[in-house]
């Protein structure tokens, strides 16, 4: 399978290296990796959710434990998540680190995740959440840094969008 | 059975757990009782009442987490129940009050008066411990066993669809939450 484990071991360290101790997750192939990485990490607590906006709830319930946190989801399940952002974590000024798997854009092949890769960045956009890209290894790790400290500071969900570029190899 | 008495009779065991309600009657009934700063209304968001008890319970294994629940929340996040019961914190208690109504929006029936067990369920999804009450002294004994016990409980609390003439307090909602963090944090401390 040619998603980037070594891209996936950056992302995991950057994780780590914020002090996140908690990841929820629903599989997708992108993150494959990411999510052995953190079922193999005794310090990790990962819950392996049935639909992502759960992930909303676990990851304020960390927030109020005092846990750092962070959401690994396909783009579809982002949307999947909405009223979970709205209503719970923008409503209770509550800070989320999304790591969105960024499918359906340039380069798809999949034809049915196209639609949701047309409304991705439009949809962050209309609910004003700050969103940037993890598309270089060199970077990575920063602005993984950048956002968790973003989140903290603002109290609100901030996004990572996990490109093609960085998690697949062609 | 009146919500409001289950909720009274377990009202001073509240006191060692941290609580987090739905949002409408449950909310509005447990703060007329007083609030306290243990106590967290997600007064949206239905559904995630229970994921927010979860992350909770998995983060803090020493504390006890009792979330109040209710019919149409549980009917909107199922899949929940089966993350619930796959992680099974022995730390969780999970009542969910049954009107068989979405009371607080008009009192329109849920599936739960046509036949959806929600006791059942629970079952099927895996919880260990799932009991389903009738009588406030059933419910009381229910949830004390589940407060003290050491194994994740979900009880069914057969209710009346009848709750409070009004739904808003004067807690704001950033009040509640930020209260309650702070509350979780001196414990952390002591």
């Amino acid at each position: 399978m040619p998603v980037s484990l070594t891209s996936s071991k950056v992302i995991y360290e950057g994780l780590k290296e914020c002090d996140i101790r908690l990841v929820s997750a629903l599989p997708e192939t992108w993150l494959v990796h990411l999510i052995r990485l953190t079922d193999e990490d005794p310090e990790m607590i990962l819950v392996r959710l049935a639909k992502e906006e759960e992930g909303v709830g676990v990851s304020a319930g960390a927030h109020f434990a005092g846990v750092k946190s962070a959401m690994l989801m396909q783009n579809h399940g982002f949307l999947a998540s909405i009223n979970g952002i709205v209503s719970f974590a923008h409503l209770y000024k509550i800070p989320l680190l999304m790591l969105i798997s960024y499918r359906g854009s340039f380069g798809e092949r999949d034809p049915w995740q196209t639609q949701g890769g047309n409304v991705t960045e439009p949809v962050l956009r209309a609910l004003g959440i700050p969103y940037t890209f993890l598309d270089a290894l060199e970077t990575a790790k920063k602005r993984i840094r950048q956002a968790q400290t973003l989140s903290e500071s603002s109290m609100q969900p901030v996004a990572l969008l996990l490109t093609r570029d960085l998690m697949w190899e062609e | 059975m009146l919500r409001l008495d289950c909720l009274r009779s377990i009202y001073s065991e509240l006191e060692s757990c941290l609580v987090i309600t739905i949002m409408g009657a449950v909310a509005a009934e447990l703060q007329s009782l007083g609030h306290r700063p243990n106590f967290f209304y997600l007064q949206h968001a239905m559904g995630l009442a229970s994921s927010t008890g979860l992350g909770l319970a998995l983060c803090l294994p020493e504390q006890k987490v009792i979330v109040f629940d209710g019919d149409g929340s549980l009917l909107m996040n199922l899949g929940g129940l089966s993350t619930m019961a796959r992680y099974r914190p022995k730390n969780l208690v999970h009542v969910v009050f049954d009107n068989e109504s979405l009371l607080s929006v008009g009192g329109f029936p849920t599936a739960t008066g046509t036949g959806t067990d929600l006791d059942g369920m629970a079952r099927s999804a895996g919880v260990p411990r799932v009991s389903t009450v009738q009588s406030v002294e059933s419910f009381t004994a229910a949830v004390n066993n589940a407060i003290h016990g050491n194994e994740l409980t979900t009880i069914i609390a057969k209710v009346e669809a009848k709750g409070p003439s009004a739904f808003v307090t004067d807690l704001s909602l950033l009040e509640n939450r930020f209260q309650f963090r702070r509350h979780i944090q001196s414990l952390r401390r002591a």
